[in-house]
């Protein structure tokens, strides 16, 4: 009955959506399977499955879908682990028509987020483009760019490019850095006329040095054989974890027949055996506690520290030394993975 | 009225975090706990083998844990080795 009467009041959005309903979380998921939906909106009691493992099962089904708790149970417990488990909007069940109008409204946004007309970012353009664009049309503007935990910025006034900044570079080393990253977005500040400039070799000529730089990096230099190539490769990453102050790194497919590399250390094939064990052992336990997904595993012994993270379609243990700041570990841990992924 | 119990729907209830600690010998049994006892315990049993799982599977590794710590969004489970057993502490993370 409640079912009908919440089906009767959504049907009345301005969007006018087509709504379905189901009194099962295993039929709900029945009929995700069948056909796409935009919006899940699902209770947190429910009969033989919860709400909330339903979320955890539909947040790592079909990512794309928004998904939207209404419930009775207030508490900030289960509030704050169905935002853990990602869902778009957690609403107590409306007692008032005011509330039962907001929530109307709320909904009726979260509908129109993914048909919006209008431009909505630059994807096919890359930094070099943006850059380029911004300087020839003289403009004096700071380009604040991220790449997950990477941050860069980079002074443009009149056209030219004055200075760049990131992880602890400046100048064209930092410029040539930001330019590595293959994707990533940027946000454009307010202007900084008195920055002292550091770089004064013109754009174009550095656009082109950074072009072939890359090139170098990801393509194999002429008469190069891909042995060499890799070796250039090694030496590199050897070189940003000395830079990092870390041990060695190991990283492992996530398919168990991928080979595992390392870094530093000789044993990648041993680590990496724990390394998907404790993967595989975390995602049961995530389950059969409901805790939601892992971020790391923060682990230590006498001689090190590690960080274990998961990272795109791969595992990537990460051993520092056991003075190492272990409040600082798990960031520069992942910064060092993003660095090497771009 | 308690006639209309009996055709109401049976209905499980939500399962809160566990929360508190508990230490655990080397075959994975329950020594002490502190977190509560409308939890399940077959959970914290089943948490308890895969925590003393993942410290032999390091030893094997030529890792050997004394301690670990996993991150998930709404929970953090630390563990300690102790004598082949273990000293497990759950606290939920509270992101709100």
């Amino acid at each position: 009955m409640f079912l009908e009467l919440y089906k009767e009041w959504l049907s009345q959005l301005p969007s006018k959506p087509e709504i379905q309903t189901s009194t099962s979380g295993a039929r709900a998921m029945a009929m995700l399977e069948a056909e796409p939906y935009r919006v899940l909106i699902c209770d947190l009691k429910m009969p033989k499955m919860d709400g909330l493992q339903v979320l955890a099962i539909v947040r790592r089904r079909f990512p794309e879908l928004r998904t939207v708790v209404m419930t009775g149970v207030q508490d900030e417990e289960f509030r704050s682990r169905a935002y853990a488990l990602g869902v778009d909007l957690f609403w107590l069940k409306p007692d008032t028509q005011q509330n039962m109008q907001m929530f109307l409204e709320c909904l009726e946004s979260l509908l129109g987020r993914d048909n919006e007309s209008g431009f909505r970012g630059i994807q096919s353009k890359s930094l070099m483009d943006i850059l380029q664009m911004e300087c020839l049309s003289q403009s004096s503007t700071v380009f604040r760019i991220t790449r997950g935990s990477l941050v860069g910025k980079i002074w443009i006034l009149n056209g030219d490019l004055i200075d760049a900044e990131s992880e602890g570079a400046r100048g064209e080393a930092a410029f040539r850095r930001i330019l590595g990253w293959k994707s990533g977005t940027f946000e454009t500040l307010p202007c900084e006329p008195e920055r002292e400039r550091t770089i004064t070799k013109s754009i174009n000529a550095l656009l082109l040095e950074t072009a072939q730089a890359m090139d170098e990096v990801s393509n194999p230099l002429e008469g190069e054989t891909p042995e060499e190539a890799n070796h250039r490769k090694t030496v590199w990453r050897l070189a940003a974890i000395t830079r990092e102050g870390c041990e060695w790194v190991v990283t492992t497919p996530n398919e168990t027949e991928g080979t595992p590399e390392g870094w530093g250390t000789q044993s990648e094939n041993e680590f990496a055996g724990w390394m998907r064990y404790a993967n595989e052992a975390v995602q049961r336990l995530s389950e059969k506690v409901e805790a939601g997904p892992w971020s790391h595993i923060r682990a230590q012994n006498l001689e090190r520290k590690l960080v274990l993270l998961p990272s795109k379609n791969k595992t990537c243990l990460v051993a520092w030394p056991p003075a190492a700041e272990t409040s600082a570990i798990f960031e520069k841990s992942k910064k060092l993975i993003t660095s090497w992924d771009s | 009225m308690g006639l209309l119990n009996l055709f109401a729907k049976p209905r499980p209830a939500l399962q809160r975090l566990p929360s508190g600690s508990m230490t655990v010998d080397r075959e994975g049994q329950i020594v002490t706990s502190t977190i509560s006892s409308s939890y399940p315990v077959e959970i914290l049993e089943e948490v308890a083998d895969e925590v003393l799982r993942l410290f032999a599977e390091a030893r094997k590794a030529h890792l050997s844990l004394s301690e670990f710590r996993i991150h998930f969004a709404s929970l953090h489970v630390t563990a300690r080795e102790a004598r082949g057993g273990a000293i497990i502490f759950l606290s939920p993370a509270v992101p709100l």
